[in-house]
């Protein structure tokens, strides 16, 4: 099972910075281009397992549809508004969208 | 307890763990906040409530420490994060208020890779921990302050966090126990996420005992996480008992490339040393051992992609200031700065792991791959009671060594990533020392079946224990 992984380029890198919403010099995009490819490399040891047949495990518990009863507790705001960086009177400030 | 019955007095005892953390903390620097204040308070509280003659809870006036992941209201809670350096958590995590409701007194709040993501505590934001046995060496990671703590009685307890292996690799490195509960037995509610489907609160303790102790203070199910199980709840000190007949897996490849010859051996030596006491040890295969190691980052990271997006400093958090710059830019500025390499790594593969067109080859691949590590360690414990392999495949090594090569820090997760993929429990306990440094030994069980790594580490520590006479 020989894998046809393409090595992952710069762009891509700048690329998928974005998509993550982390800001990345050039030389960042460089150094994690190198890095990023020798992991991935050591990544592609999945290929040679057989998975033909498998069904993927995302939880390792048989739970599902976890519900608890719709009540209201008493809660406050104020501990969690109190680590608002910007703030002015109760709205938090954040950027303009563009 | 000495506390309870005022042999000695909680004020006293806390005032000397304080002592201990101003002369020890400048050198292993296990600590990012100490709560004397709160915790001398608390002490003398509890010392009022024995002197009236309350009822007082299971682990009243023990100095306990919490791995800096876990959210303790009103207390700085930084994950060892620039991004959350100022952050104070305006909550209490369920596993902190269990140890309140114990009348345990938190001592503070431990070092660790940043976002638990690393092996040794070198990644963490304000510092590396230093190894108690050998300070030029790691502690292990993530969890490592909690575990140099126990170790250089900074603490008397600790809990940490274990995603691939953060409770268990700095318990093998410091010479301490650690216990990665079955996925779901300890909450998760108040444990800031790094890989939710696979990470697990733990008791990090100098002791079998203790760690029985504090585990029967923290599991159980909770309302607040969805992902805690419902079941009956058990006394694990109950398992503190000899062991008789107990089976023994051990996976050949457990020991074999990728293992430091001197591990192994002193790991096998300590398997021998239990077949003295009627436990019977055979030798099993597990082919395709370093796939699960690569099946186990791929999912860890696309859940750290996901898991880390809430961090903007912009609601919480460190942030610049945003002036006329738009959110985009602000938001990716602020994850730039508030984020070290290693994390920013993490989060770009894991996005990649999960974008179009690669999703199928990556992130479903490893999926795949974990059932079927499921699959094996289920088809190995109709055989066995346990599997065992040494913790770690290397000893202790100097701070700086493989920090500059993400991969070779990786690999040292390779035997303790599988129990996490399975969502099994799995325990190091100290074995010996090889040219000093400690080596740990590792015990794999069933879904909740925590009672037979309690029977068989009790066993071990009680045969080394008659040894070093």
């Amino acid at each position: 099972m020989v894998s046809k992984r393409k090595a992952i380029s710069r762009k891509e890198v700048e690329h998928i910075a974005w998509l993550a919403r982390i800001e990345l010099s050039k030389k960042e995009e460089e150094i994690f281009t190198e890095q990023l490819n020798r992991i991935l490399e050591y990544f592609s040891k999945i290929d040679r397992v057989d998975t033909g047949k498998v069904e993927p495990t995302y939880h390792v518990l048989d739970l599902a549809n976890v519900f608890r009863v719709d009540e209201v507790k008493p809660s406050s705001p104020d501990a969690i508004l109190k680590e608002v960086p910007n703030m002015k009177d109760r709205w938090i400030k954040a950027p303009r969208m563009a | 307890m000495k506390t309870r019955t005022q042999e000695l007095k909680a004020e006293e005892y806390i005032d000397s763990i304080f002592k201990k953390i101003r002369e020890t903390d400048g050198r292993i620097h296990a600590y990012v906040t100490v709560v004397e204040e709160m915790a001398l308070k608390k002490a003398r509280e509890l010392d009022k409530k024995i002197r009236r003659g309350e009822k007082v809870g299971r682990l009243a006036g023990v100095a306990v420490a919490v791995k800096d992941n876990i959210c303790i209201s009103g207390v700085r809670t930084t994950c060892s994060s620039k991004m959350l350096e100022n952050f104070t958590s305006p909550y209490d995590a369920t596993v902190v208020e269990r140890l309140n409701k114990e009348d345990a007194i938190i001592v503070g709040k431990t070092n660790m890779d940043e976002f638990a993501m690393g092996s040794s505590t070198e990644f963490s934001a304000f510092g590396v921990t230093r190894n108690p046995y050998d300070e030029d060496r790691v502690p292990g990671g993530s969890s490592g302050g909690s575990a140099a703590a126990v170790a250089s009685k900074e603490a008397t307890l600790a809990l940490g966090s274990d995603t691939g292996g953060s409770v268990r690799c700095p318990a093998a490195f410091c010479s301490v126990v650690g216990l990665k509960p079955t996925y779901g037995l300890v909450s998760r509610f108040g444990l800031i996420s790094y890989a939710n489907s696979l990470e697990q609160i733990g008791p990090i303790t100098k002791d079998i005992r203790d760690c029985a102790l504090l585990l029967n203070c923290i599991a159980g199910h909770d309302v607040n996480d969805a992902t805690s199980v419902e079941k009956l709840s058990e006394d694990y000190t109950k398992y503190l008992a000899e062991v008789d007949g107990i089976k023994v897996g051990i996976p050949k490849e457990f020991f074999g490339e990728g293992v430091q010859d001197v591990v192994a051996k002193q790991v096998w030596q300590a398997l021998h040393k239990l077949e003295e006491a009627n436990v019977i040890c055979e030798e099993i295969s597990w082919k395709d051992l370093d796939s699960a190691l690569a099946a186990y980052y791929i999912i860890a990271m696309a859940e750290a992609s996901s898991n880390l997006a809430r961090f903007d400093g912009i609601r919480y958090g460190s942030g610049m200031i945003s002036g006329a710059r738009d959110w985009n830019t602000v938001f990716s500025k602020n994850r730039s700065l508030g984020f070290g390499f290693e994390v920013k790594r993490r989060i770009i593969l894991g996005s990649y792991a999960l974008s179009a067109g690669y999703y199928d080859e990556y992130y479903l691949k490893a999926q795949k791959i974990r059932t079927i590590v499921r699959k094996y360690l289920d088809e190995a414990f109709k055989r066995f009671d346990v599997l065992a392999s040494p913790t770690m495949p290397v000893l202790p090594f100097k701070i700086g060594e493989k920090v500059g090569n993400p991969l070779e820090i990786y690999t040292c997760d390779i035997l303790t990533v599988p129990a996490n993929l399975a969502g099994v429990p799995a325990i190091s306990i100290p074995c010996g020392f090889v040219e000093g440094l400690p080596v740990g030994l590792q015990f794999i069980a069933p879904h909740f079946r925590e009672d037979q790594l309690f029977r068989i580490a009790h066993t071990f520590e009680g045969l080394q224990k008659s040894r070093v006479s």
